[in-house]
C-alpha cells in the first residue's frame, strides 16, 4: 500500500512537473521546472533498486545538461520572448499527434509478454552491489559500445567547437 | 509491489508530452528540452524493465542513453548558438530561408 502510495506521488508530480515544463512561457521557468522533474525520475530510480543510475540522473543531468540549458537561455531576450505566442500556429496538429500516440501505445501494453527473468535478482545484486554488478557488465560484455560512446563525446566536444566558435576573418 | 505497467504507463504519458512540446512550441531551446524529457522516459522504461525481468542490460542501455543524450544537448546548443549569431532569433517559425 505504502509504495503504491509513493509511486503515485512521484507518477503524479513526474506528469505535472512534465506539462509545466512544456507549457510555460518564460524558459528559465521551464528549465527550473526540468529541475525539479530530473530529481523526481531520479527518486523513481531509487524505488527501482538502481542507486547509480539515480546518481548519474542527478550528476550529469541535473549537474551537467540543465547548467548548459541555463547559459543558453541567457542569451536571448526574455522581455521579448513574454510577449509573442508561445506555440506555433499549427499546434493542434502536435496535440492530435501526441494524443493519438499515446493511444496507441497504451493500447499496445496489453500485448507485452515478459521474458522469463534473467540472472541479476535483488539479492544477488544487495550482495555484489549495484555499481560492482553495472561495472562488471559494462567493460566486459559492452566494452565495445562504451568504446563507441567515447567516441561519440569526443566527435560532440569537437562539433560543439566548431560551431559555436566565431567565423575567422579570410 | 507496484505492478510493471504503472512504469510504463507513466513513462509512455511523459513520452507524448514531450512529442506534443518538440512539436508545438515556437522556442527552439523548449523543443531541445522536449527532446530531454523523451529521452528520460525511454529511460524510465528501461531501467523498470530492467528491475523487474532482473537483467542489468536496460540500465547498461539507459547509461548509453544518458551519454548519447550528452553529446546530442552539447551539439543542439551549438547549433542553437549559431543560429542566434547568424538571424537573432531562436524561434523556429521565423527562420525560412528554405520554404520554396
Amino acid at each position: 500500500m505504502i509504495q503504491q502510495l509513493f509511486f503515485a506521488y512521484f507518477a503524479f508530480a513526474i506528469v505535472i512537473f512534465s506539462l509545466l515544463v512544456v507549457t510555460r512561457k518564460n524558459p528559465v521557468h521551464s528549465v527550473l521546472w526540468m529541475l525539479l522533474l530530473f530529481f523526481h525520475i531520479a527518486s523513481l530510480y531509487l524505488f527501482l533498486n538502481a542507486e547509480f543510475m539515480a546518481a548519474i540522473q542527478v550528476i550529469v543531468y541535473a549537474g551537467g545538461i540543465l547548467v548548459l540549458f541555463l547559459f543558453v537561455v541567457m542569451l536571448m531576450n526574455i522581455r521579448e520572448e513574454l510577449l509573442v505566442n508561445k506555440f506555433i500556429g499549427a499546434w493542434p496538429t502536435g496535440l492530435t499527434f501526441a494524443v493519438g500516440l499515446l493511444v496507441v501505445i497504451i493500447m499496445s501494453i496489453k500485448s507485452f509478454i515478459a521474458a522469463p527473468p534473467g540472472i541479476y535478482s535483488i539479492e544477488l545484486i544487495k550482495q555484489e552491489t549495484h555499481t560492482k554488478a553495472l561495472g562488471k557488465l559494462l567493460y566486459t560484455e559492452f566494452l565495445y559500445p562504451f568504446e563507441v560512446t567515447s567516441l561519440i563525446l569526443l566527435v560532440a566536444i569537437i562539433g560543439a567547437i566548431v560551431l559555436a566558435k566565431r567565423r575567422l576573418k579570410p | 509491489m507496484v505492478p510493471l505497467s504503472w512504469y510504463m504507463v507513466l513513462s509512455m504519458v511523459v513520452f507524448a508530452i514531450g512529442v506534443f512540446g518538440f512539436l508545438s512550441r515556437k522556442n527552439v531551446i523548449i523543443m531541445f528540452i522536449s527532446i530531454e524529457l523523451m529521452l528520460n522516459a525511454v529511460n524510465i522504461n528501461l531501467i523498470s524493465l530492467s528491475h523487474y525481468l532482473q537483467d542489468m542490460r536496460g540500465q547498461i542501455l539507459a547509461f548509453f542513453v544518458i551519454a548519447v543524450a550528452a553529446a546530442e544537448a552539447v551539439i543542439g546548443l551549438a547549433i542553437i548558438i549559431a543560429l542566434f549569431r547568424n538571424k537573432a532569433t531562436v524561434h523556429v517559425d521565423e527562420v525560412k530561408e528554405m520554404q520554396g
